[in-house]
């Protein structure tokens, strides 16, 4: 495509897995551009069923309704600046009715934005994920370590709220960047050179580690080559019942609770490093990455391999003269010989011109993205938008009174 | 190539026997006489030849008082278009019948001279030797100076043809009135500051004289008066005379109904303003007050002089032009209104009639009509063609009008100024006028006469029109019985039409038949008959509807006039209507006369099974006023009208417009809005009207050169289906080029299939030199975009590589096209390289019906009930699916990919009609993931 419209020359190509323009299970053929941000959109946050909030290095949170396809400007909603440091994460405890920003230090606000408790200072470089588990407790990342806070709340001895040091784990070797509650059992961290770790969500003990897990699919060992940190850091998790599915590097990995083991891998999803995956229900992962662009993978059972004799030269390992999906099977069959089942990219979603940060997903109304751009895109199903809209049209109609039925 | 004879031959069937072969000859009387005019080398439909000016042309005209009727100036100014047209000769005729101008003077029973706001009065009026036919606008100026203060003036639309004037009477009528109504307003302004002058100058010569008369007094104690004094003592009493008659002529002036001034289209909106703000001065001031306070605050600069108590009526004066009788301002809007009627009826009937039907059709089209038309266009005509209500914009009305203008109050509809405007009809001619001008202008001043001579009169009227020997032909008097029966006198309203009345009329226009001048049709009565009572009153002409038919003279027709609009019934307020109804008995005359309006006008035409051919107007509510002509009428005007409906297909309509102007090369539409007018005879003008009329970027023109662009597009690529394709199916296509002119040219023409969004902006953008966004594709539907042979060009084009999925690309420079395949059979229709079509503004209308096609086809595709919703709960999603694909293939007839362009014009039309403020925002982004191809000359 460009190499015609440059006229001539080589297109330069990623090794990311790609997708030709005709997309038939991709079901997202309309898109409606949301422009209300003046900075890159770093989060969003399902409200309701149709309602999300957006938020920015501007400063402003923005409602957004994503029913309507003419959507409203957005307002901003409330400002909140009387933090110390740089915000990095949030997390609201419903039982307590209060929530908890993390910085530099630990704060605990409750709904009328009064601080109630906080941390002594922990770390420069501040916490980086914050999640909740049982009994009163939170988990924090703080570099390499993961501390557990214990939340006390007023009794009748003392009236004042107060957080507690529990205990720090201190198995990763390098800065956590994703953690995640997997079930009722477990919680998930990961690191920025790939260690996986599963921990017991009440004693706090490890359960299962795995560090460099994606090598014990590697038959080959040039593989190694092309390693460096951003390729194998943990940048998010997401999990069902059996699996949990991490953003490694540019890669998607799927990763079976039970047998502890990988059971299906995309080394080279995207051409950068994937910022935020998200499992739907119908078997579907989706994927955005810091290229710019979302995927959509479908998790599949693998057939019975056929013995096939797999060529496994070097340069198919790089991608070279690969100008198709075709073309790339050998590799990709390579190293998923492991693996019993297989992420099938099924589409590409492009609209953003930056980084997609993060995305959301409503069963209803489509996927929600958000970009370094300053942009917000809402991605719908084009033929059920059409009925929808129809419906619409014909209630209006009826409103008018212009409605005649005939039998 | 088999022609028709030879097919003929070959299979001669049962049914080709029935041909009339074996017929004999047509006889001589029913052959159709060869062309009279083809000898000059004209064409066949050009109706000019006969004429000896070259286009239509408006003509003003006076009749002055001092040297009787001369044209004073022309509309384009330009002596090729009258060419040897004698404008004297024509001046004399159109002002000739009017029988409107009635005079102030004194009524009986009035002290004082009454100010009589007469009607303009419209008449119909052909001039067979000339081959001229013309709508005639009279209208009367007020002038201090003037005799009876009056200035009668007409504008006449001139025209070779017939069935223009006729046909388009309405619509004249209305645009005329319109100029009328400027031009009478800024005189009733010019008049007003006219009696203040005179008032002031009144003033000041009593104080002297009354001084004067005090030192005679006191000089003289003998206890008589000197004659001196006496003489003084009533050129005192004449100069107080006087003022009180001034006086009350500035308060009639300033009552002047306002009602009349809602009623009228004003010119434009700035005169709306004003007119507003008039409002809000009567209401907010007792304008008798005002008046008097502005006689002495508003005009300080102007210095009163000495002046004689008799006022001069000598005729070695030079009398006002019409420029300064009017306010400036004024004229110049008036003269900018006319330029636009000319420019409005320019061109063939068939052209005028086919565009107004158009306009009409389109305005019924309004859930569908934003898609390919030029909304431009058609917001602007709507607008013109709207009655405007009273706009409440005078809020924001700027304050720099000058006092003066609103300091004149205007009083509002109230019945007893309309009552003065009735009395005042009632009144005989000034002593004063001349015996013998009296005579020569007879005809032309019906309303002289005594009331009790009405009926008298009617009679006369016809009499002296047939033995004058101005060969004067009055088919539609309705005008004179009209006039007299319901306003002229209080007398004849109780009198009942007699028969003898009507016999006399259908006699009259029996017997004549080789005057020179028809007068064809008068105004349907506007005249004399208040706003607030048309819709109780039908016209006069209709009483000349059921004896019509009986004339089989020359040429008749069949004229009606419906109700009004109930919008124009609705001006007067009802209780206006109702004491007004009462007073005058009319009643059941109206009553009666409202019966024949429900019968169809087209009846008699089709039973006749005449071919009425010309483009009928179209009119939503009918309140038309329908000219058919019967059967019987003479082969050459049927023959006329025929030829009209000649199908103008291979014409093209700009050329249509300057075939009157051979001369005239240029098409551009910008130059012929500067047709500017200049004096002729007594007036001194030479201004040229404020382009009031700008011509829209829609234009002819620019039609035309869209067209013969997308044309030779059609021609030189092969590739121009999927291009159009993408374009009709909401695929954003880019043209990429180096040459910015080559590139605005392409999108230029290439626009023409872009479906608008119901907004106001049409999503093409002719030039970017910035790297496209996914922004652009969700608002813009067709781009320009620049190519630089530059490294920095790289993001450029890497954008479109990235965004390549939801464009189409025209590479220019290397002639490719990029876009997914297309198979329909919607474009090739549209597009056919090999079309036989030469014009560019043909091939534009060829696209805008096929365009209109489909956007039928859209629109039940949308508004079919069971094609979008389940027909009973178990109905899943693919079953309304698959009968939405059945319907579109099937009953709409779509073939493969041109599913996709209805659907998403179907899209478009569902956004329109639910957006409740349209033009506010842009539709999603809509596409499909399949894959394109690359296509290569």
């Amino acid at each position: 495509m460009l190499r015609w419209l440059i006229g001539g020359g080589r297109e330069p190509q990623g090794l990311a897995e790609t997708i030709g323009e005709e997309q038939t299970q991709n079901p997202y053929t309309e898109l409606l551009v949301l422009k209300a941000h003046h900075d890159i959109v770093r989060f969003l946050v399902q409200l309701d069923d149709y309602r999300f909030a957006s938020a920015g290095d501007d400063g402003i949170v923005v409602v957004w309704n994503a029913q309507v396809w003419d959507c409203d400007t957005g307002r901003q909603v409330q400002k909140v600046s009387c933090f110390q440091s740089t915000v990095k994460c949030l997390t609201v405890l419903q039982r307590l009715d209060v929530w908890l920003s993390g910085g530099n230090d630990l704060c605990v606000w409750n709904r009328k934005l009064d601080l109630l408790c906080k941390t002594s200072h922990l770390s420069d470089t501040g916490i980086s994920a914050l999640i909740e588990i049982p009994k009163n407790c939170v988990v924090a990342a703080v570099g390499k370590e993961l501390i557990i806070f214990k939340l006390v709340a007023p009794t009748e001895g003392s009236l004042e709220w107060n957080i507690l040091e529990v205990k720090r784990l201190l198995d990763h070797q390098d800065n956590i960047l994703s953690l995640v509650n997997v079930n009722d059992l477990s919680f998930v961290s990961g690191s920025h050179v790939g260690e996986l770790i599963i921990w017991d969500i009440l004693d706090w003990t490890m359960q299962a580690c795995e560090r460099n897990f994606w090598t014990q699919l590697d038959t080959q060992q040039e593989i190694k080559l092309y390693q460096n940190p951003n390729d194998i850091s943990i940048h998010h998790f997401t999990w069902d019942e059996e699996n949990v599915f991490a953003a490694v590097g540019r890669g998607l990995y799927v990763y079976n609770l039970q047998t502890r083991r990988v059971i299906a891998c995309q080394k080279t999803a995207h051409d950068s490093s994937v910022l935020h995956i998200a499992r739907l229900p119908n078997r579907q992962l989706i994927s955005c990455s810091e290229d710019g662009s979302v995927r959509i993978w479908e998790l599949r059972e693998k057939r019975q391999l056929t013995a096939e004799p797999v060529p496994t030269g070097f340069f198919n390992m790089w991608g070279f003269g690969r100008v198709n999906k075709q073309a790339s099977q050998p590799s990709k069959k390579q190293q998923e010989d492991a693996t019993s089942c297989s992420l099938e990219l099924i589409g590409d979603l492009i609209g953003h011109s930056s980084s997609v940060e993060m995305f959301l997903y409503f069963e209803d109304h489509g996927l929600v993205t958000c970009s370094a751009d300053h942009l917000i895109i809402l991605w719908k199903n084009g033929e059920r938008e059409s009925g929808l809209r129809s419906l619409k049209l014909f209630q209006k109609l009826e409103e008018n009174g212009d409605l005649y039925l005939t039998v | 190539m088999i022609s028709a004879p030879d097919v003929v031959a070959f299979t001669k069937e049962d049914e080709y026997e029935e041909e009339p072969y074996n017929e004999p000859a047509l006889p001589e009387e029913y052959s159709v006489p060869l062309f009279p005019f083809a000898s000059q080398g004209a064409n066949p439909w050009s109706k000019l030849s006969g004429a000896k000016f070259s286009r239509d042309f408006i003509l003003i005209s006076e009749f002055s008082e001092q040297v009787g009727p001369q044209p004073l100036l022309t509309i384009p100014n330009d002596t090729k278009v009258f060419g040897t047209f004698d404008l004297n000769y024509f001046s004399l005729r159109i002002m000739s019948v009017d029988y409107q101008a009635s005079f102030v003077g004194h009524p009986p029973g009035s002290a004082y001279p009454k100010l009589n706001f007469v009607e303009d009065s419209k008449v119909v009026l052909g001039d067979s030797k000339e081959g001229a036919f013309a709508y005639v606008h009279h209208l009367t100026l007020y002038d201090l100076e003037a005799r009876g203060f009056v200035r009668p003036f007409c504008m006449a639309y001139i025209s070779a043809d017939q069935h223009k004037i006729m046909q388009q009477f309405q619509e004249l009528s209305a645009e005329f009135s319109k100029a009328s109504e400027c031009l009478k307003t800024g005189n009733r302004k010019a008049f007003a500051g006219e009696l203040e002058k005179k008032l002031k100058d009144l003033d000041y010569t009593r104080t002297v004289l009354h001084t004067e008369t005090e030192i005679q007094k006191k000089a003289n104690d003998k206890g008589f008066y000197s004659s001196q004094a006496i003489e003084k003592a009533n050129e005192l009493a004449s100069v107080e005379k006087s003022i009180i008659e001034h006086q009350d002529l500035l308060k009639q002036i300033r009552s002047y109904p306002h009602r009349k001034l809602k009623g009228s289209n004003l010119c434009s909106g700035e005169m709306e303003h004003i007119q507003d703000q008039r409002d809000q001065a009567a209401t907010t001031s007792n304008p008798d007050e005002s008046a008097d306070t502005d006689l002495y605050t508003c005009r300080p600069a102007y210095t009163p002089k000495l002046i004689k108590a008799k006022s001069t009526k000598c005729f070695d004066k030079k009398l006002k032009t019409l420029e300064e009788l009017c306010d400036t301002e004024y004229f110049t809007q008036t003269l900018a209104q006319l330029s636009h009627i000319e420019h409005m009826f320019r061109g063939d009937l068939c052209y005028l009639l086919t565009s107004q039907i158009d306009r009409a059709l389109l305005k019924q089209q309004h859930i569908t009509n934003f898609l390919f038309e030029d909304f431009v266009e058609v917001n602007d005509r709507v607008v013109e063609k709207q009655e405007s209500a009273p706009s409440k914009a005078s809020q924001d009305r700027p304050p720099s009008r000058s006092l003066e203008e609103c300091q004149i109050p205007q009083v509002l509809v109230s019945i007893g100024s309309y009552k003065s405007s009735v009395e005042s009809v009632l009144i005989k001619m000034e002593q004063e006028v001349g015996d013998e001008e009296y005579k020569e202008v007879e005809v032309t001043e019906p309303s002289s006469f005594d009331p009790q001579e009405s009926l008298d009169y009617l009679d006369m009227d016809m009499k002296g029109s047939i033995s004058s020997g101005e060969s004067i032909e009055v088919l539609g008097t309705e005008k004179s019985t009209s006039v007299l029966s319901k306003s002229d006198s209080q007398a004849s309203l109780t009198v009942p039409l007699s028969p003898q009345v009507v016999r006399s009329k259908a006699v009259s226009h029996r017997t004549i038949s080789e005057d020179s001048i028809e007068v064809l049709s008068t105004c349907p009565s506007e005249a004399l008959i208040p706003d607030d009572f048309k819709a109780s009153y039908p016209s006069a002409i209709n009483e000349e509807e059921s004896y019509a038919g009986e004339g089989e003279g020359a040429i008749c027709f069949q004229a009606s006039l419906s109700l009004p609009e109930p919008g124009e019934a609705e001006e007067g307020s009802l209780e206006n209507t109702l004491s007004q109804t009462d007073s005058c008995c009319i009643g059941k005359e109206s009553d009666s006369l409202r019966g024949p309006l429900s019968t169809p006008v087209h009846t008699l035409s089709d039973e006749d099974g005449v071919v009425s051919s010309p483009p009928q107007r179209y009119r939503q509510k009918d309140q038309g006023f329908h000219v058919d002509f019967a059967a019987e009428n003479a082969s050459p005007s049927s023959r006329d009208i025929s030829s009209e409906g000649f199908p103008a297909y291979e014409l093209d309509p700009s050329c249509l417009l300057a075939s009157r102007d051979v001369s005239k090369t240029s098409l551009d539409n910008y130059s012929d809005t500067t047709s500017y007018v200049s004096s002729v005879a007594s007036t001194s003008l030479d201004r040229t009207p404020s382009s009031a009329h700008p011509a829209s970027p829609s234009s002819e023109r620019h039609k035309k050169r869209a067209g013969q662009n997308a044309l030779k597009f059609i021609r030189q690529y092969p590739f121009a289906h999927p291009a159009i394709y993408s374009l009709l199916s909401g695929r954003t296509l880019v043209v990429l080029g180096e040459d910015e002119a080559k590139v605005r040219k392409l999108v230029t023409a290439l626009s023409i299939f872009v479906p608008n969004y119901s907004g106001s902006v049409k999503p093409v953008r002719p030039w970017v030199s910035s790297p496209l966004h996914i922004m652009d594709f969700q608002k813009w539907k067709l781009i320009g975009l620049q190519r630089v042979a530059s490294p920095a060009n790289a993001g450029t084009l890497h954008a479109l590589s990235r965004y390549s999925r939801y464009t189409s690309i025209l590479d220019l420079d290397n002639k490719t096209l990029r876009c997914p395949l297309y198979r329909g059979a919607l474009v090739p229709r549209l597009a056919d390289h090999r079309t036989q079509i030469k014009r560019g503004s043909t091939y534009y209308l060829h696209v805008q019906s096929m365009l209109t096609q489909l956007c039928s086809k859209a629109f039940l595709y949308t508004f079919c009930h069971h094609l979008h919703l389940p027909a009973h709960d178990k109905e899943t999603e693919e079953m309304v699916a698959s009968r939405q694909a059945s319907f579109l293939k099937l009953t709409l007839g779509l073939v493969n990919e041109d599913v996709k362009v209805v659907q998403y014009l179907a899209e478009l039309l569902k956004l329109h009609y639910m957006q409740e403020s349209p033009g506010t925002s842009h539709p999603t982004l809509r596409f499909d993931y399949v894959p394109s191809f690359l296509y290569k000359i």
